[in-house]
Parts: structure tokens; C-alpha cells; sequence
């Protein structure tokens, strides 16, 4: 059986030590890699293997492992989370390398998400946009009935689709021109089409996008490399949503 | 005015602008397809220039929309540029096109284009130029372009112009559809097909009067 064999493979791994070093790609060999290990795991074995030599080991963001907070966050051989459909790197096995594999191993790069270490990048800017407007601030007062506010199916569905962003940041990752517009229109979108959200939907789409925009990243572009990017299958449809918002919001 | 300086505001402003230049090279299209009827060229170059306020009204409404256009787009270039300044040591992307990455370039060349074509055949101060009069004492139209279609160079350089707007319209026209808001799902790729057949068309229509003449199938 071609999965109980382990395999070797050459690691190119971006180290930096902080955002003002200019980092440059270092190599590593992987060992012994299970094809039933995932990527974090083949990672803190070979950060084992360096805390032994006495070296400074691979630093890199992980929380769950179990591919929903957004933690994890690199770009590997060029693909945000790796490239396989839906998955983040947490998620992301070994079965998907062959024996001999030369890996890239980068962190998200865009003006906006500065270097703290290595892999490991300064999300921030996001909250950043959440903080202009990614919220509801009406008054609910106690908890109602469920049913008191009714939303019809295909509405809640669409707000639950854009609702499963997590945040990691792969579609500014991924796109070209380093811009959160997908992240934001998913917010914006979201809160847009509910009943709790509509009464500041003006408000929110102009003051996330202004938000985006201070904070440094990028214009959209339609590419649509944040949709490929993306573990949770955001689709763009969200941002054509966002730029009608936008235009309502504007006349 | 937040469209002029917003993000979503100034893609909106490069959406309409562009759609406006679209709407303009449909009409400039079927101006042009009067070659392939005797005489047509020069009835229709002779009626539109028949009347100046009509024809100064339009260029100058044109005019105004490149800039904008072309401002912007540089613009948001050099913005989108400075947002992500590193680029991978692999590059690996799964949706973008030539089409799409090279918008700012195709762009730039379609406006050296521009520049050229209206110094040749609307300043008519290149020295291919020959302008004489036909049977109905006409600016003969039909005879300047055969005759400078006739060079091999002149021709081909037209062809490749219009390889240019085909890939920056491939990517522009699908992408109005997104930025103007009136995308689902489904609409998508339905838009972006519509698009690149619409570039297709362009492609044909504009490269076939310079083929047609070089190959010596239209005669002058």
C-alpha cells in the first residue's frame, strides 16, 4: 500500500525575523513524512528536529487544527492554504505530496498584513474592518421567540454562506493586487441582507471599504483569486453584492 | 465626491467610463464596416462630417471619458502595486488571466494605438497619406485607408492593435457586469462568456478591414 510509505521531501521555508528584516527562503529536509500526517504535523516534526540541533524553530500561526478559526496561514508553492479545494493548511495531509517534493513554503504577503516572524503575518487590518462596521448596534432588548423575526430560507442561506468566512486571510493572500475586498463584501453582504443588519447597511459598506482602504490593502480587480483561494468557498458573488451595496449607498 | 476617491467609487467610474468606450467602438465599428459597401465610406464619412457640432460634441464627450479612464486605471495600478509589493518566490494563480494581470499594459498600448490612428487618419499627418477626391468629388476615404492598408506594416500593426483590445475587452466588459453589482452565481459566468464573444466580435470586425486589404480581397 503506496500510503504506509513514508516520504522524504525538501523544504524552501521563508525565515524573517521581524518586519523590518528582509527574510530570505531557508531549506530544510522532511523526513519519515506520513502520508496521514497534515501539513502543521510534518511542520512540528521538523521543528523538533531543529529545537535538537539547537536552532530557532519555524515559527508559524496554528490554533484548532481542525480548519475553522483561521489561524493557520501560509502560502504554499505559491497556492494560499496550499490550493487543495476548501481546505486550510491545518486540513491540508501529506498524502498530497509525493515522495521527493520540493515544497515552498511562504507566508501571506501584502502591504497590509506585516511580518511578525517567519510565517507568521499580522492579520489585524481585518479587525481593523470589522471594527468600522462589521457589526449590528440596534437594540434587541430581551431574547425574542424564535420565530418572532422571520427570514425566509434562501435569505438565511445567503447570509450563512457569506457568515462562514473565518478570517485567515487567504483572499488578500491570493490576490493580486493585496486587496480584503472579498473578506469585507462576505461581512458587508451578510448583514446587508438580515433584518438586524439592513438599518445600517449604508453606514457599514461605506465605512468597511473606507476602513479597507486606510488600512493599506489593495483595489479589486475581478480577478477572482480570492475565490480559488478561499477554505470556505466565499464565492465573488458577495463583492458584486458589496458594490451594489455600495451604489445604493451613494445616490 | 467619494467616486472620485473611494475604492468601490473609482472601480465604478472605470466600469461606466469603459462601458462608454465599448458603447463607442460599437459605433465606430459599424462606421467602419461602410467600407465593404461601394461608396458607402465616403457618404458616411461625408454625412457625419456634415455636421461639426455633432461630430466636436462626441469627441469631446469621449475625450473626457479616456481621461477619466485612463487616469484612473493608472491610478489604481500603481495603488494595487504598492498593496502587495512582495511577490511570491512561486507563483501559482488559478483564476486571473493574461487578460485580466495585463490590464494597465494593454490599456497603455491601446492608447499609443489611439494616438497613432488618429494622427494617421483623422489628422492624416503620417506620411502613408494620400488624400484625393472620388467620382463625386468626395474626400475619397475608401482610397486613404486602402492605400495605407495596402503596407504590409501598417496593416499588420492595425491586426495586433486589435489583439490588444481583445484581451483588454475580455476581461473588462465581464468585469462591468461584477462591478456594477449584478452578478449572482449564476450570472457569472454567463457574463463572462458574453464578454469574451463580445471581444471576439470586435476582434473580427476591426481586424478584418486591414486583413481584407492587405490580402488584396478589398481592392482600392
Amino acid at each position: 500500500m503506496s500510503h504506509d510509505k513514508t516520504m522524504n521531501l525538501t523544504l524552501h521555508v521563508w525565515r524573517q525575523n521581524g518586519p523590518k528584516d528582509p527574510g530570505k527562503f531557508e531549506v530544510y529536509e522532511a523526513k519519515n513524512v506520513s502520508p496521514d500526517q497534515s501539513f502543521l504535523e510534518m511542520l512540528d516534526e521538523v521543528n523538533e528536529d531543529l529545537i535538537k540541533a539547537g536552532k530557532d524553530p519555524i515559527a508559524f500561526d496554528h490554533d484548532c487544527r481542525e480548519g475553522i478559526c483561521g489561524m493557520c496561514s501560509q502560502v504554499i508553492n505559491g497556492m494560499a492554504h496550499g490550493g487543495q479545494d476548501r481546505t486550510t493548511v491545518c486540513q491540508l495531509h501529506m498524502r498530497m505530496f509525493k515522495d521527493g517534493d520540493t515544497i515552498y513554503i511562504e507566508p501571506w504577503r501584502a502591504r497590509a498584513f506585516p511580518i511578525v516572524k517567519d510565517l507568521v503575518v499580522d492579520r489585524g487590518a481585518l479587525d481593523t474592518i470589522i471594527q468600522a462596521g462589521g457589526y449590528t448596534s440596534a437594540h434587541t432588548g430581551g431574547v425574542a421567540d424564535g420565530n418572532a423575526l422571520l427570514v425566509p430560507k434562501d435569505i438565511a442561506d445567503y447570509a450563512m454562506d457569506a457568515a462562514e468566512c473565518i478570517g485567515c486571510g487567504a483572499c488578500v493572500a491570493g490576490c493580486p493586487n493585496g486587496s480584503a475586498m472579498l473578506f469585507t463584501s462576505a461581512k458587508v453582504s451578510q448583514l446587508a441582507v438580515l433584518p438586524q443588519g439592513k438599518a445600517e447597511a449604508k453606514r457599514r459598506v461605506q465605512e468597511m471599504t473606507g476602513a479597507l482602504q486606510e488600512c493599506g490593502f489593495g483595489n479589486c480587480t475581478n480577478h477572482y483569486e480570492c475565490q480559488a483561494a478561499c477554505p470556505k468557498g466565499i464565492n465573488v458573488k458577495f463583492i458584486a453584492t458589496l458594490n451594489r451595496e455600495y451604489l445604493k449607498s451613494i445616490f | 465626491m467619494q467616486l472620485f476617491t473611494s475604492t468601490v467609487g473609482r472601480k465604478v467610474l472605470m466600469a461606466i467610463t469603459g462601458q462608454f468606450l465599448v458603447l463607442f467602438i460599437i459605433v465606430h465599428l459599424l462606421g467602419n464596416s461602410s467600407i465593404f459597401i461601394p461608396g458607402g465610406i465616403n457618404a458616411y464619412a461625408e454625412h457625419l462630417h456634415a455636421l461639426p457640432p455633432l461630430v466636436w460634441g462626441f469627441r469631446l464627450v469621449i475625450l473626457c471619458v479616456a481621461i477619466i479612464h485612463i487616469f484612473f486605471g493608472v491610478q489604481l495600478s500603481l495603488e494595487n502595486r504598492a498593496a502587495n509589493p512582495d511577490t511570491y518566490a512561486v507563483k501559482n494563480l488559478k483564476k486571473a488571466t493574461l487578460s485580466s494581470t495585463s490590464m494597465l499594459y494593454t490599456g497603455l498600448l491601446l492608447l499609443a494605438f489611439i494616438l497613432y490612428h488618429l494622427l494617421q487618419f483623422t489628422v492624416r499627418a503620417t506620411p502613408d497619406i494620400r488624400v484625393g477626391v472620388d467620382a463625386l468629388g468626395r474626400v475619397d476615404v475608401f482610397g486613404m485607408v486602402t492605400n495605407s492598408f495596402s503596407h504590409g506594416i501598417i496593416a499588420f500593426l492595425y491586426i495586433a492593435a486589435m489583439v490588444v483590445l481583445f484581451l483588454h475587452l475580455s476581461h473588462g466588459i465581464q468585469s462591468f457586469f461584477q462591478t456594477m453589482g449584478w452578478n449572482n452565481e449564476k450570472s457569472l459566468p454567463v457574463f463572462g462568456k458574453i464578454g469574451k464573444v463580445a471581444a471576439v466580435v470586435f476582434l473580427i470586425g476591426y481586424a478584418s478591414i486591414p486583413f481584407v486589404i492587405v490580402t488584396g480581397i478589398l481592392k482600392g
